[in-house]
Order: C-alpha cells, then structure tokens, then sequence
C-alpha cells in the first residue's frame, strides 16, 4: 500500500502511475487504484540466472511485491562475475533461493517466494495463479514447453486464464525482448523458425581434415569418446572427463600442426558457451521488465510484439510484430472440447472425426502424450497399433485426456478434448 | 471476491486438464512419420509403439554397390525437434566412405545444414543417397574414401567383403546380408 510517508524510492514511479502521460489510454485511470493492482499483482520470473538476477531487481524496484521464482540451478564461480545477486560463499546453493533472499533483503516490503526445480514440475494450478509470466531462460526447449503450457490454458469463458508471457533472451552482444498473449500473438513456436541455428562444422571435415583448434576439441568430444571410453557417460561439468577431452584434443592438434588449444577453450566448445555480456542481460531485462510494468498498470501501450538488440557493431535495436503462423502446431488450432461416449471403441470415434463439419479427417492418425493411439504409416507402426481399433475408448484414454490427430488432407494438425459422457 | 470465486472455479476444472498434452515435438513427428515415402527398400521398427520419437531405419538397397545388404540406423528425436535435428546412427560396423566404425553418419543435414523446415523424410531420402553415392569428399572412414577415389574396382570388392563379414584392411565388418 502507498502511504504518505511511502519511501522516497517510489515517488518517480508513483508520478508515472497517478498521472496521464501523452501515450496513455484514454479509458485508464491513474492513481490509488493503480498502485494497489501494481501492488497486488504475482507475478512468475522463470530462471535466476543472469537475465533473472536482473529481471528480479528490477520487478522489485518497479513496485511489485509478490514475485515468485523458479530456476532448477545452483550456482557455479563462473556466474559471479554478472549474476549480482550471488556472492562466493553460495556456491553451490541454488540460484532460486539466494537470489530472492538477497532481493528480499534489499527491497524492504518485497516478497519473493522460491522453487528450486524444474518448470516442468509444476501444473496448469501452479501457472494459473499468476498475472504475467516474465522469462529469463537459456534454453529453447522450455520455452517451448511454457509457451504451449500457457497456450493450453486459455479458456475464452474467463480472462484471467490468459497470461501474458515476456520473453528475455541473450547471446554474446545479442538479445531479443518480445510480449506474447496467449493465442492472441504470435507464439514461441511460431517464431521457432526465427532462431539461428546452432553453428556446427561438418562431421566429415572433424574426422578427417580438422584446420582449427576447436575441430580437434570436437574430434576428441565427437568421436575420441566414443571410441576409447565407450562406457563412460560424458559429463560436461566433470573436470576429469574436459581434462581428457583437453588431452586428446592436443595430442590431435599436434599430428595436424594446429597451435592454439586451451582448456578454457576446450570448456567452451564442449559446453558450447557464449560468453555472456553483463550490460546484454541488463538492456533486455530492463525492456522485459518495464513491459511486464505497463502491462501490469496499463499505463502506457506494450510492445508489439518483439524487441530486437544488436550490440555487435555499435548499436541497433528494431521493433517489429511477428505475425501468427496459421499453421502453427501450437496455437495454430486451439483444443476443442468433445463429448464422447466412452465405450465407443477407437475405430468408432474416428469414423464420426470424418463427418465432422469443420474438419472431415478422413485419414487420421492420432495419439496422446503417452499413447499412440493409431498411426496409418508407416505400415509397421500401422501394424502395431491396429488391435486399438478395437478398443473403448474408455481402454485407451482418461477423461478429460487431450489427443492430438493429423491428417494428409489438413496442413494444420489438431486436437481434441475428450470428454466422457 | 470475485476473483476468488474464479479461481475455485479455474481449480476445479483444472483437476481434469492434469492429463498431460502431446508435445509439439511428438505432434511434428506423428505428422513426419504420415509424410514420409519409404519405398521397398525401407522398413522402420518401433521397439515401443507409444514411443514415436524412437525407431530403427533398415536400409535394404536394391541397386549400386551395397545391393543385398540391410543396414539398421537407430534414430533419436528430442523434445527440441524440429530445432534440433534427429540423432541418427548405424547400429553395426560397415565398411562406408561416410560412415565410421562407430555408427557416426555424415549427412550434411543431420548437422551442419538441418533446419526446422526439413523433415524426417528428407532425412531418410539421403541416407538412402549414402548407399546409391557413396561419397569420397566426406570421408568419414577414411580409408574406405581413399579406396573408393584411388580404385573404384578394389573398393567395389572391399564393399562386398565387408558386407559378407569378412575383414578390409585388418578391420573385420559385420555380415549386414539380407
């Protein structure tokens, strides 16, 4: 709650959030009743790392004060050096827990509420208590995972199921912000495309005519391994196995005359770390941030929809709207709900899918998360999954349980929610 | 108040969504594996039918130099397909210009050159291609490549040694005959 003797630490925000300024809607309304949705509103930071660290200080310092965390990290000595939050004596603590502690401490009236874990340990409950979603995360593949978890949420009956999802991400010198509204924007699958990929060097040239230090490091990490400790499993964070890595890359690097091996390069090619750049984290966290405050307060207009930053040559930021795939496997078609009579059997349920009205699937094949129900090719899998023709639907699926079905005649796959009768 | 009340009810109907969903990976293979045209000189096994994103490729030319033998590649497709690329590797020791003796596969597309637009069947149409075009300026073996570039004949016959189980260079092959 803003009182009059608020800290002197809010009156540049309070001046934005109780006055109109030229952007504003015409409709809102500044003042007490801001502040307190403001105030009131949880948000969720996935990732405490080095976007997180940023993005936690400055939700806190923009006046939210309920704000949970998760990251499933601890904290390694290489991270000091920009993940601010943490000191020497945390190594090995997780990141989740340290970082709020420390934000907590800091910003008298904040509350940060840790979980250390994975984003895919939590429910469609968990996700739904918060207001807006702001990501800090290095990985491509739990994006995907929230933005589809998201996606599935929305229910056009109510709202709050929709939570907007702020996007951070960096690279070197490179970064990206974007606001994402659950199957009103383009989504993180439909701008999978947009990812560069990963820079990798043919297997032929690492095998056989390496001209670079990092081709031998890949030679040892590829194909060394492989043959001379078969039954180890590879750890990149094992010392010993980066030291063998290290050696074996040397020893090949002297065969082929080419100078230049370290171990912290043989870390690195390994690991297949970007060096992070601090002031990247910094510029990308603070857009992430003052989106997830407009949005929040609707003081001013959001972004639409994606913030580009280049910091290679000079600077040069560009702000554009990435369009919806129509075809897009994930919010491309929405799950719809189907009653169904649940001793149907398989073969039964897909006859009344081809007289479907908005989608004759005359072909399907379909499966859930853990079952595949039926799958007309290739013929082997047809073969194996056949006799589920014969089976209730009752035998196959759990009511409420979502399937998804393609078909060669639909270029946009589809999904179903079944509901027993 | 009414904020609470939604979400009792949001928690309810949430207790039924638990289910979890077809990932966007499965969906993107359960689709690929619909596409694709294999031909007769292709067979796919499923060692769990439920589990799509893992399978074994046979490889049965009819043609070229490999005609007669039934070469398996064990495919892996992650959670990140389509932006990772399928991990794809021969299950048994061949004598290949573009195939070392551990399974190891140099397809342009499986790493340097895969993008999210391809599919698995522009995968399997070039590793078919290895086995009609062997291809001497990617050595993977690179014995086998100097053999396939300095005699096409000797390696011809190293070729049909090998696939016999036979031994090429002091390195014994399995026997991959149909």
């Amino acid at each position: 709650m803003a009182s009059p003797d608020a800290p002197l630490r809010w009156k540049h925000l309070y001046k934005v959030l109780t006055k109109a300024g030229p952007f504003s809607d015409e409709d809102w309304v500044p003042g007490q009743e801001t502040i307190t949705s403001l105030e009131s509103s949880k948000l969720l930071v996935i990732g405490a790392g080095g976007l997180g660290c940023e993005i936690l200080k400055n939700l806190a310092l923009s006046g939210f004060k309920d704000i949970h965390v998760i990251d499933m990290d601890t904290i390694d000595i290489s991270n000091l050096n920009r993940q601010f939050l943490f000191r020497q004596a945390d190594i090995g603590k997780p990141k989740a827990e340290v970082a709020a502690a420390f934000v907590e401490r800091r910003v008298k009236g904040v509350k940060i509420t840790p979980y250390v874990g994975k984003i895919q340990d939590k429910d469609e409950d968990y996700y739904m208590q918060f207001k807006i979603i702001v990501c800090g995360l290095d990985s491509i593949e739990a994006r995907r995972w929230i933005n589809s978890t998201l996606i599935g949420m929305v229910d056009f009956e109510d709202p709050e199921s929709l939570k907007p999802l702020i996007d951070g991400g960096t690279e070197g010198f490179k970064g990206q912000a974007r606001v994402i509204l659950p199957t009103l924007s383009s989504c993180i699958e439909c701008q999978l495309d947009m990812h560069a990929p990963r820079p990798a060097v043919p297997l032929c040239t690492i095998a056989t005519i390496p001209r670079q230090p990092q081709h031998c490091i890949e030679w040892a990490h590829q194909i060394a391994w492989q043959e001379q400790r078969k039954d180890d499993t590879f750890d990149s964070d094992d010392m010993d196995h980066i030291g063998w890595i290290y050696s074996a890359a040397l020893e090949r690097a002297k065969q082929f005359n080419i100078p230049g091996i370290t171990f912290q390069m043989t870390q690195g090619v390994v690991k297949n770390i970007i060096p992070a750049i601090a002031s990247t984290n910094a510029v990308i966290a603070a857009a992430t941030t003052s989106e997830a405050l407009k949005i929040a307060t609707s003081c001013n207009p959001y972004l639409e929809n994606y913030m580009m930053y280049a910091g290679e040559e000079g600077v040069y930021t560009y702000t554009f709207e990435a369009e919806k795939k129509p075809d897009c496997p994930v919010c491309g078609n929405l799950a719809r709900n189907l009653t169904v009579d649940s001793n149907m059997t398989l073969e039964a349920f897909i006859e009344t899918l081809g007289e479907r009205p908005e989608a004759q699937l005359k072909k399907p094949s379909m499966r859930t998360e853990e079952k595949t129900l039926y799958q007309r090719f290739p013929p082997q899998l047809e073969e194996q999954t056949r006799h589920n023709l014969k089976l209730k639907l009752k035998e196959l699926i759990a009511d409420g349980q979502e399937i998804a079905v393609s078909d060669p005649a639909y270029t946009i796959d589809f999904r179903f929610r079944l509901a027993f009768q | 108040m009414k904020q609470q009340q939604q979400q009792a009810e949001n928690a309810e109907g949430a207790a039924g969504k638990k289910k979890k969903k077809v990932t966007a990976a499965q969906l993107r293979v359960q689709r690929d594996l619909q596409e694709l045209t294999l031909g007769s000189t292709m067979k796919m096994t499923f060692p769990n039918p439920d589990d799509i994103l893992t399978f074994t490729l046979t490889i049965e030319p009819d043609e070229g130099m490999y005609k007669g033998g039934a070469f398996h590649f064990s495919f892996v497709v992650n959670q990140n397909f389509p932006h990772d690329p399928p991990k794809v590797k021969c299950t048994q020791k061949i004598y290949h210009p573009n195939i070392d003796l551990e399974g190891n596969v140099c397809l342009n597309i499986l790493r340097e050159d895969w993008k999210p637009v391809l599919n698995l069947n522009a995968v399997i149409v070039g590793m078919q291609f290895l086995f009609l075009e062997p291809n001497a300026s990617d050595p993977l073996n690179k014995e086998a490549a100097d053999d396939l570039r300095l005699n096409r004949e000797a390696f011809k016959r190293n070729v049909r040694t090998s696939m016999g189980g036979g031994s090429v260079r002091g390195v014994a092959y399995e026997r991959v005959m149909r």
